[in-house]
């Protein structure tokens, strides 16, 4: 199945989460948050979309934008289909999470939330994976503030997430 | 009365078999595995966050510092995001320079990841000190071609950075029928031995549709049966051109994945030997490719290359200025650890190690 046809099938299975199709290289389709959870589900199952290569996140000036790359290992699409969620709150970004249909999303979810701060509701273990428990913002942030830090301000915590095991 | 406790385990992050900072944090009743957390981040230079501080070309230094053992492909990657991006054309005798170091890269890497195995299992510096010193002769060869052994900076958006020297080719192909030797030689070496297989045989099991779930790439997802290789895939740069299989092994245990390296070192010679009977004469580097970059179009672009460890990708945003808006790299080995878990669920706790092992990580890549 093409993009072109996957985007058809999306409109018309869910003629009210696409939200944006913009120019780009790779073909992007850019859909409502809320719809998030169904249009993944929708994609992996129904559209063969079945490999999550890349989760990540760019910060623009007026909102977040979670970006996920998705082939198809069995289908072996050469093309990848982008799929982007734009959140508009930029004091609380949250997006339901994907690990519940790819496992691979896994440590990606962990990384966008530790460097750029995005909640991503229904991860089974949201916690910081790169950086330690304790350290001032997230350092992928535009707003970032890029300076040296005192040994005090970057002291770990005690983790406040309760421990997996 | 007696009871039995579960204790809480750190292996690591200062351990020998971790080749690196690396600690798993496991649960463990008796010998037996009952659960385990990965910890990572020792190693983390924020290397995406430096990017946008810095121009598209000044970039190439810091992915050879990803992962250290392959940086040509690393380079390649990055090389094929940017090109993407900016529209820039690749001369051909260039691409076939890319295939002939990626290809060098994975045949380092599969004897490096076999050698380091066989370390995990105990058979301390022996398999991988006869790898370390055909090694050389590749990074001799890197070094003489870019001046540089290990940190290569020497694949760059538009082209490669030098033409080959005086004698590359005659020496490139005495070494690539060498090292179609030295496959069999570890093959017959190695992959019959009677405690490799009771170690390695139906040990950390990874089913195809797990791999395929758990965004596995690379060898380890081959080596659970599942045909997806990029080059074939992609078709990126020249591969199309070149006569190659893409092997795979059926069962996704411990030997398994060994066996796949194997296997494709003798594929990566095959495409050696055609490309340095095919290669032709020409520029090495785009001349337009400097300009280009300076103020690249407003736009995203997502290349991906099969590394020797997997699906590795930069993910480039440009909004028309010098520096990139954000750079994402996809890093294969950090995302196939995401496996770890599941394949050592019920496992001893002296097989945990060589699972960790047969996954093939680099920290520098893991952590960025």
């Amino acid at each position: 199945m093409t993009n072109a046809e996957i985007l058809a099938k999306l409109k018309e299975k869910y003629p009210n989460a696409v939200v944006d199709v913009p120019e780009l290289i790779d073909f992007t389709v850019a859909i409502e948050p809320s719809a998030l959870a169904e249009v993944a589900a929708f994609l992996r199952d129904e559209c063969g979309l079945d490999y999550m290569a890349d989760v990540t996140a760019v910060d623009r000036p007026e909102r977040f934008e979670v970006v996920y790359h998705l082939y198809s290992i069995k289908d072996k699409t050469s093309e990848p289909f982008v799929l982007k969620v734009y959140l508009e709150d930029k004091e609380n970004p949250t997006v339901a999470s994907v690990t519940p249909l790819w496992k691979g999303a896994d440590f990606q979810e962990r990384e966008v939330y530790d460097l750029m701060g995005i909640n991503f509701e229904g991860h089974p273990y949201l916690k910081r994976i790169l950086l330690w428990e304790g350290f001032p913002g997230h350092p992928l942030r535009k707003d970032f503030e890029n300076r040296t830090f005192t040994y005090e301000e970057l002291k770990p915590t005690r983790p406040t997430e309760p421990d997996l095991m | 009365m007696l009871k039995t406790e579960s204790i809480i385990l750190n292996l690591g992050p200062q351990h020998p078999s971790t080749h690196g900072v690396f600690r798993v944090k496991v649960k463990l009743d008796g010998e037996a595995v009952l659960d385990l957390e990965p910890v990572m981040g020792y190693l983390h230079r924020g290397i995406e966050k430096l990017s946008e501080e810095r121009t598209y070309v000044q970039i190439v230094p810091f992915t050879d510092r990803l992962d250290y053992i392959c940086s040509m492909t690393n380079n390649q990657a990055y090389a094929l995001a940017v090109e993407k991006l900016a529209g820039i054309e690749v001369p051909e005798r260039a691409e076939y320079i890319r295939v002939i170091m990626a290809e060098f890269t994975r045949i380092i890497n599969h004897m490096l990841a076999v050698g380091f195995l066989w370390n995990e299992l105990g058979a301390y510096f022996t398999p991988l000190l006869y790898c370390y010193r055909e090694r050389e002769r590749i990074l001799d060869l890197f070094e003489k071609t870019c001046g540089s052994r290990l940190t290569c900076n020497y694949i760059r958006p538009g082209g490669v950075s030098v033409d080959l020297p005086k004698g590359f080719i005659p020496q490139a192909k005495t070494l690539t029928a060498h090292l179609r030797t030295f496959a069999d030689e570890l093959d017959n070496m190695l992959t019959e031995n009677e405690i490799f297989i009771s170690r390695a045989v139906d040990v950390g099991i990874l089913p195809a549709e797990v791999a395929v779930n758990s965004s596995i790439t690379g060898p380890m997802l081959r080596a659970s049966g599942v045909p997806y290789d990029i080059r074939k895939v992609d078709n990126y740069s020249i591969y199309d051109r070149f006569e190659f299989d893409v092997p795979t092994c059926e069962h996704g245990d411990i030997w398994d994945r060994y066996y796949q390296h194997i296997l494709e070192i003798y594929q990566s010679v095959r495409i050696l030997e055609q490309a340095l009977d095919t290669i032709p004469d020409g520029e090495v580097m785009n001349k337009r490719a400097g300009r280009a970059l300076r103020r690249p179009p407003v736009g995203e672009a997502y290349g991906r290359i099969e590394a020797p460890k997997g699906e590795l990708a930069f993910y480039a945003v440009s909004d028309g200025s010098n520096n990139p808006y954000r750079l994402r790299i996809r890093p294969p080995s950090m995302i196939n650890l995401t496996a770890l878990k599941e394949m050592c669920a019920g496992q001893k706790i002296q097989d945990l190690i060589v699972i960790l092992g047969s996954i093939n990580i680099v920290l520098g890549e893991v952590d960025r």
